[in-house]
């Protein structure tokens, strides 16, 4: 039986392939794009040039999501790259190797620039120094410091600004042949922080009983993928209308979250989870939780592309440094402290019933000090810790039937203590 | 048979109760700060006063209780044998630690000390991949000069430049010692096996750099006066990959013994970061930032504009005279295993021979190395002799 989906998911789902198609029909249209990663990204920027954005790991995760994946990996590894390296690059140079064919069938453009947002993941530089090799394209380096002291710092921002200002813009300014235009780059960082007002509240929605979404699964298959690539269009603001007031419906009619299965029957269990989903077996890790009555109310990883929640919208009133502080106040760019700090705080204001980490073995930047963060959200809440490893792309780590008893266990844990507690 | 010298040097760094720093704190009253690999600005905290220490984990004679408990199974070695050292007490001498910019697991490892150790100094060192003096190097200079302040507000003496000029003559001429260890290696590296001088410049990263100049002085002067040592009939290889975890000593015996001279190498690599002396006139902090920014060797930790990566590999098997190189990588290590496929291919344009192997610090079985190694080694010797 098909289940009936919500107007959003229909909308985002047009507007990610249309975005497909135009950038497959870059070679016949003579449109640019920009190959750039999702934490960090400069997406009003690329745009104010009339530039396309293609993010990487969407590509790969998109790869595995079709079942792509495995053979991507595989062609990746024959060519010498190390089994115990990020999936995500060795998806998406065996995506290359066989055709760079999109996740709607169309080749997608090799790249015309490698915007390298160095942005809290040491991998990407590799990545795109890879790529460089792959494509023989110009590439445009964008340091972003990490917050090692859990502050932004003037100096920081000064740092990032002045390679907007030496690096970025001009080599932009060469790849699209237009010259920078501040004044267009306001209106969509405008445009961006009235679609920012919507996501928040999308995601705040999560503190009701019965959350209205699914702040994990949901978060990243329909809440938060057009952000990235769409920020600063009318397009981001009209979607994130529509889907506020799909929320604010189900709010009203007291409605759980939309699940593949349909309506979440009934909320039994709410968790804060940390890390990346597995994408090879996406639905089925999805109905792990939702057999069990288990509704994410908050993520981290929805948070990679911006933490919004915390009080950041794109400011046109000073375009370069806002998009510095975006930048610099990405989930992976924050230390660990400051990850404790807001899982505290969403395992409290969400009204948890604990902390569930997803670590995946691809990513270091999110993985390495999972355990510490465990232990420190579950002495500070009192609110019980479950821990699951598997990774992003690659199903050969993707345990199904390990993965299901641990979950099940941890969730009766959950109901028990709560029953208890009660 | 080794020389005294070091042996002591071996001593030195396998002490994992850090004794020597304990003495010297002892016997000055000064900030022992600890750093991780790769690079740190060692010149600047022997200005202050300081003892930069180097930690490079436990290596091969530690065992593991505590330190599993931190990380997964798919994270490489050094975090977790790091960790261990500081539940268990060995890294209490130190006033601080230092994470430099190496990779993911580094910096989240300064996030853990943050948390487990509160009142101790825990400082993620960042530094530039931008390398504008105008841009990258301004913000490195705000990077030392905000840790200068933080080791001062801890009881380090505030930065001085004159203290910072005389600290830069120091360490050119400790470099220029190391220039020098090398320079005999690649000339004659039955002299100098690659165990003794890693045993050295491992030492050196436990003691004040007066204390690594003369240790490094008496081994070279003990070395070249030493004719007991002959030639044999070894290949000469590069090893490449081993710039963070370290292998164990064990390993690089190994390889020594399976018929390769080490002539070059990636091993305690702080040494070697800048390459050439940092001048000693003008601004002495704007020098240490240009020579980071300009004289920094070409390693998979810092972005290469150019993108020619693997050049200056190539251009090391050149120079060295090495007829094959050694992928030497840790197990889970990023840097080095993403790198490693472009290395590669750098390699393989040039027609030079390779063979790539993993390792942890704590291995213990050498005898597939030895044999992969050793075949490797005859292969390069007969193709030497076609």
């Amino acid at each position: 039986m098909s289940v009936q989906k919500d107007d959003s998911q229909v909308r985002q789902k047009e507007m990610i392939a249309t975005h497909y198609t135009r950038l497959s029909r870059c070679p016949d249209s003579g449109e640019k794009n920009v190959y750039t990663f999702v934490p960090g990204n400069l997406t009003e920027l690329l745009r104010s040039f009339d530039l396309l954005p293609v993010l990487p790991e969407i590509n790969a995760l998109q790869s595995a999501i079709r079942g792509k994946s495995k053979d991507y990996i595989a062609t990746a590894e024959k060519l010498g790259h190390s089994e115990d390296v990020c999936t995500y690059v060795k998806c998406d140079l065996g995506m290359m190797k066989s055709g760079n064919v999109g996740p709607t069938g169309e080749r997608l453009p090799s790249p015309d620039l490698l915007l390298l947002s160095y942005t809290g993941c040491f991998t990407f530089m590799k990545w795109f120094e890879i790529l460089r090799q792959e494509y023989r394209c110009p590439v445009a380096m964008l340091h972003v410091p990490y917050q090692g002291d859990g502050a932004v710092t003037a100096a920081m921002r000064t740092y990032v600004v002045r390679q907007l200002q030496e690096t970025v813009i001009p080599m932009l300014e060469k790849i699209s042949g237009k010259k920078y235009d501040e004044d267009r780059l306001k209106e969509m960082l405008a445009r961006s922080a009235a679609a920012e007002d919507d996501l928040v509240a999308v995601l705040e929605s999560a503190k009701r009983r019965p959350s209205p979404i699914d702040a994990y699964f949901g978060g990243v298959y329909y809440i938060g993928p057009i952000f990235t690539a769409f920020r600063g269009t009318e397009e981001a603001v009209d979607y994130y209308r529509l889907l506020r007031a799909e929320v604010e419906e189900r709010i009203r009619l007291g409605q759980g979250p939309v699940t593949p299965e349909g309506d979440l029957p009934a909320e039994r269990l709410r968790v804060v989870v940390e890390g990346p989903p597995n994408w090879t077996s996406f639905r089925a890790f999805w109905k792990m939780f939702t057999d069990e009555g288990a509704v994410a109310v908050a993520s981290t990883y929805t948070k990679v592309g911006g933490v919004y929640d915390a009080g950041f919208r794109h400011d046109p009133a000073r375009p370069l440094e806002t998009l510095a502080d975006y930048c610099m106040g990405c989930y992976t760019n924050l230390n660990l402290p400051s990850r404790v700090d807001m899982l505290v705080r969403y395992v409290r204001e969400y009204q948890a019933d604990g902390l569930l980490i997803n670590s995946v073995k691809s990513c270091n930047s999110f993985s390495a000090g999972q355990l510490m963060i465990l232990r420190e959200v579950e002495s500070r809440t009192g609110r019980p810790g479950g821990f699951i490893e598997s990774d992003l792309v690659d199903p050969r780590y993707f345990s199904a039937a390990n993965i299901k008893n641990r979950l099940e266990s941890y969730f009766q844990m959950l109901e028990q203590k709560r029953t208890g507690a009660a | 048979m080794s020389l005294a010298i070091a042996e002591q040097a071996e001593a030195l760094w396998r002490d994992l109760s850090f004794s020597s720093v304990a003495r010297w704190k002892a016997e000055t009253g000064g900030l022992a700060v600890g750093y991780m690999p790769v690079w740190a600005p060692r010149e600047l905290l022997h200005a202050q006063g300081c003892l930069p220490v180097g930690i490079f984990g436990g290596g091969q004679d530690l065992e593991i209780i505590r330190g599993d408990a931190y990380y997964q199974s798919y994270i490489c070695h050094i975090p977790r044998s790091t960790i261990e050292l500081a539940l268990n007490g060995s890294l209490d001498v130190l006033d601080g630690m230092l994470f430099p910019a190496t990779c993911d697991v580094i910096r989240n490892l300064s996030g853990i000390w943050k948390l487990k150790f509160p009142g101790k100094l825990a400082r993620y060192l960042d530094v530039p991949q931008n390398f504008d003096p105008e841009v990258g190097g301004v913000f490195l200079r705000h990077e030392l000069l905000d840790l200068a302040a933080e080791l001062a507000a801890r009881g380090a003496r505030p930065y001085d430049p004159e203290a910072l000029r005389r600290s830069l003559a120091l360490h050119n001429e400790n470099r220029a010692l190391v220039r020098r260890l090398h320079a005999l290696r690649v000339e004659s590296p039955w002299k100098v096996p690659a165990s003794e001088a890693y045993s050295l410049l491992r030492a050196s990263l436990l003691v004040p750099v007066e204390e690594s100049t003369a240790m490094l002085r008496a081994y070279l002067e003990a070395v070249e006066a030493d004719t007991s040592r002959r030639p044999m009939d070894q290949a000469r290889i590069l090893l490449t990959g081993s710039f963070c975890e370290q292998p164990p000593l064990g390993l690089i015996r190994t390889l020594e013994r399976s018929g390769c001279y080490i002539v070059d190498d990636d091993f305690v690599q702080v040494h070697r970061w800048i390459r050439g002396d940092v001048p000693l006139t003008g601004d002495p902090l704007e020098a240490l930032v240009q020579a980071f920014l300009g004289d920094g060797i070409e390693s998979p930790l810092r972005f290469v504009t150019d993108g020619s990566k693997g050049t200056e590999l190539v251009e090391r098997v050149r120079q060295t005279g090495a007829e094959g190189v050694l992928f030497c990588a840790p197990s889970f290590c990023d840097p080095a295993l993403l790198d490693q496929p472009m290395a590669v291919a750098a390699v393989e344009r040039a027609g030079i021979p390779w063979t790539a192997f993993k390792y942890a610090e704590n291995n213990g079985q050498f005898q597939v190395i030895r044999e992969q190694a050793g075949t490797f080694a005859d292969a390069l010797k007969l193709w030497s002799g076609a």
